[in-house]
């Protein structure tokens, strides 16, 4: 039997790793070993995917779905349901890096295939991912490299592939952004389909090498005449991308950094761990699954509890899986589409290219009051089967005075490391309460209404903001 | 200062992704203009003319009448010098003031804090829309931000708890959960800020929906609907001093016309709409609304839209306000742009310092960073 501080590790890492585990998993897990989950995390192939004859049989629209909310619905499904956490996480990061927005491209079905292709890319070396990246039909349309044409370039994808994509801010000049959006010239979409009368057909990626600008370019010193897998090939060795890269994996599975646009003005707050990610950049080439694998081995992640603030996908999708009421395909999965999109992370439609801010800049008036909301509202329903796992396990511990109770309560649903001030209220609810008592059944019904809101307020408490 | 006792009232509508200058404010009657736009140009029969030079886009007919009616002062060539063309820095430029480190602290924020000090209504500044835009940031400053003005409140759908008394002892509770703690840094010490505020400004915001009626009927769409959730919260007298809300996606580097003609169709008619709310409840002659955005577009159109460029325009509209033009209209001809943009001839800075100034009776040099020209509107 794993001991308290295993499986409060391993109940930090499935947080980052993936969207929360319910207890009997985190013991399970812990028993095996915290190396050994890491290493099933890296290797998503191992488990099967998400069973699509079963979710497209059950909930038809979903396939290919039109618009928000069924397509974001479709892929919170998988967030809840999937077997492969890390895989789905790094969807959801590179989404919030790459950051394509519905409310241009209009074509909800070709973001999705966007995901998808995240999902495929996510293990592999940020290189591919790149060039996969710049040959998407949803990015090409929605930073206009359909566009972009030899003689007459648009510098829109050029520009951002460098500032936000790859090395940020500072290490690169406006000549180095038009050399590169002439290297992309011929990049482009196949002519499209008409929807009409057959509905829609999927976009894709097609090089025209007669409107590629084939000319000599000069991009970061080196000079040739550059096609757009080139300008990748030059921008992957840069040190400034390898920096960049860390820094964004630190910040979305380590710990909250300042915001991205003063990147290049603030340094990291943990430099050493940017450096041991830049260290297994460089000896992997740049391997995705090398780099994450430093990363969850590493102490400056083990130790980092409870310091990064829970975006809404992550807040919305870890508390229904504690809840535990939305396993498989079942109608409701649109409310929770909606719900990250009222709590500030409309799915599938980040603002603009430049993504969401996060971390604390993810709560406003608006957004608390929405996460409080959510979270008391399913944590305090004791009719759903996680509540009632907590219940039971409670119960089975023979918790009975206010301190195991609150205890008990916090250690169920995390474990969770709450300040004290905290849990010095919660305490004060629990003796206010007079503890749980199990010997009658009028008692013991008494007892469950107590749990449910204890953790309600569990949930609407500002500690529990964070992962 | 306003004519009227009431207290000043501010609206900040921004339009996010960089409006097209060139296409809202049309030097229609400039050869430089119809031929750097081959493609995006509009045809001089379609504009809504203004004076010999300069016209209205042709879906801003509300606009121009508001215009007519000497409501609406247009302020050319606003922007910044080196204007970066990214819009996530130049946005962040307009928001905090800051345009050579990157700032943290927002401008409105700031004139908020400056507007009601101790921080006793939580309700001085609503923002409307998804998240809080950094032009409101700062910790200290409470900010109500709303994304459905219908459904605003706290712990309201816990099962079991069903009695008053037990959702008092709840909120109680709540409160105390998010009372000021000692130590636990700083995201905690916001995140308590933040909840007690919002359990504040959730009991009072509640009556705004239930006390409005209008006749006014706003169009079906996003700028409309939050134009409407102001005025129905300022007609609520609830002490809000000023609001945010923002249009999107102005971002036009491609398939410029039909969505420019969407955006201005769209926003011309929920202003026109938003103010004769305010009329038909006599409750318009204390507020003025200020429309910005980050930066103008390029000159010269890339095929079906245009590019980042810098330079743009910002209006100010109300009744209070002296309407007409302000400042020059930069110049088209080559040889005066910069790296092929507009280049701008008067500082952002300028624009906010006259709104603080004239119209909220507030020093502008530590809001905006500095001593900027102001120009007379009121």
């Amino acid at each position: 039997m794993p001991d308290k501080e295993q499986i409060a590790l391993m109940g930090h890492l499935m947080r980052r790793a993936g969207f929360g585990a319910a207890r009997q998993e985190l013991e399970e897990r812990a028993t095996k070993s915290y190396e050994a989950t890491v290493e099933e995390l890296l290797h998503p192939e191992e488990k099967p995917p998400i069973d699509e004859d079963i979710l497209y049989r059950y909930m038809p629209g979903y396939e290919g779905a039109l618009g928000p909310p069924i397509n974001q619905a479709e892929w919170v499904y998988r967030m809840v349901n999937t077997e492969r956490p890390l895989e789905e996480k790094l969807a959801l990061f590179w989404h919030q890096l790459f950051a394509t927005g519905n409310s241009k491209v209009d074509n909800p079905p070709e973001i999705t295939q966007q995901i998808a292709m995240f999902r495929r890319q996510a293990f592999g070396d940020f290189r591919d991912l790149l060039v996969e990246l710049a040959k998407n039909p949803a990015m090409i349309y929605w930073l206009d490299n359909n566009g972009n044409h030899n003689g007459a370039i648009n510098e829109n994808w050029g520009r951002e592939l460098l500032e936000l994509f790859s090395m940020g801010v500072g290490n690169y000049s406006e000549d180095d952004i038009k050399d590169a959006s002439r290297a992309f010239t011929g990049w482009t979409i196949e002519p499209k389909i008409p929807r009409n009368p057959l509905g829609r057909f999927y976009w894709n990626f097609e090089y025209r090498p007669e409107d590629h600008d084939d000319g000599e370019k000069s991009f970061l010193g080196h000079e040739g005449r550059f096609n757009g897998e080139d300008i990748i090939d030059i921008v992957v060795k840069q040190p400034a991308t390898a920096r960049f890269l860390a820094r964004h994996l630190y910040n979305f599975f380590v710990a909250d950094e300042p915001q991205v646009p003063s990147w290049n003005i603030n340094p990291p707050n943990d430099p050493d761990a940017i450096d041991q990610l830049v260290a297994a950049y460089d000896e992997s080439d740049g391997n995705l699954r090398a780099m994450l694998r430093v990363l969850f081995n590493s102490d400056f992640f083990k130790n980092a509890r409870f310091a990064h603030v829970k975006s809404p996908a992550e807040l919305v999708v870890s508390t229904v899986r504690l809840a535990g009421n939305f396993e498989g395909p079942r109608p409701g999965f649109n409310s929770l589409a909606f719900e990250c999109n009222y709590q500030g992370q409309e799915l599938l439609n980040p603002p603009s290219v430049e993504s969401w801010h996060t971390g604390g800049e993810w709560i406003d008036g608006g957004a608390l009051v929405r996460r409080v909301n959510f979270a008391a509202g399913l944590m305090g329903d004791i009719s759903l089967p996680g509540v009632k796992t907590i219940i039971s396990d409670l119960k089975h511990r023979g918790a009975t005075s206010p301190q195991e109770f609150v205890d008990g309560c916090l250690d169920l649903v995390g474990p969770l490391d709450f300040s004290e001030a905290t849990k010095s209220e919660l305490l004060d609810q629990a003796t206010e309460d007079g503890g749980l008592n199990w010997e009658s059944e009028a008692e013991s019904e008494k007892s469950k209404q107590k749990i449910g809101v204890m953790l309600a307020l569990i949930g609407a408490s500002r500690d529990f903001q964070f992962a | 200062m306003t004519a009227t006792k009431k207290d000043p009232v501010l609206v900040i509508l921004q339009l996010t992704g960089a409006n097209d200058y060139l296409n809202t404010i049309i030097p229609y009657t400039n050869g430089h203009y119809h031929d750097n736009r081959p493609k995006v140009g509009i045809p001089q029969d379609k504009v809504l003319p203004i004076d010999d030079e300069l016209a209205f886009n042709p879906n801003m007919a509300p606009f121009k009448q508001m215009y007519d009616d000497g409501k609406v002062a247009i302020i050319h060539g606003i922007g910044f010098e080196n204007s970066p063309r990214s819009h996530f820095r130049a946005m962040d430029i307009w928001h905090t003031c800051e345009p050579d480190v990157v700032g943290t602290e927002g401008w409105v924020a700031k004139l908020v804090r400056d507007l009601d000090p101790q921080g006793e209504n939580v309700l001085k500044c609503v923002n409307f829309g998804q998240g809080l835009p950094r032009a409101l940031a700062l910790r200290g400053v409470p900010i109500t931000s709303v994304s459905n003005l219908e459904s605003y409140g706290l712990m309201s759908s816990v099962p079991g708890v069903a009695s008053e008394q037990d959702r008092t002892r709840l909120m109680d509770r709540f409160a105390r959960m998010y009372a000021p703690a000692i130590g636990t840094g700083a995201t905690m010490d916001y995140l308590g800020q933040t909840g007690r505020d919002a359990l504040k400004g959730a009991d009072i915001i509640k009556s705004a929906p239930e006390k409005y009626s209008s006749t006014v009927e706003y169009g079906d769409n996003a700028i409309a609907k939050y134009l409407r959730d102001v005025a129905r919260v300022h007609l609520a007298d609830l002490g809000t001093q000023v609001f945010y809300t923002s249009h999107a996606p102005y971002d036009t580097h491609f398939n410029q016309t039909p969505m420019h003609t969407r955006l201005w169709t769209e926003v011309s008619a929920a202003i026109s709409d938003f103010f004769d709310d305010l009329h038909e409840h006599d409750a318009g002659d204390n507020v003025v609304m200020m429309i910005f955005t980050e930066f103008g577009r390029r000159v010269r159109d890339n095929g079906t839209g245009t590019d980042h460029g810098a330079g743009g325009g910002a209006f100010i509209i109300g009744d209070q306000v002296k309407g007409g033009m302000y400042g020059s209209y930069p110049s088209l001809k080559p040889e005066d742009l910069n790296q092929g943009d507009l280049d701008p001839s008067y500082d952002f800075r300028g624009f906010y310092s006259s709104v603080i100034d004239q119209w909220l009776g507030l020093d502008p040099v530590p809001i905006v960073g500095g001593k900027f020209e102001q120009i007379q509107f009121v």
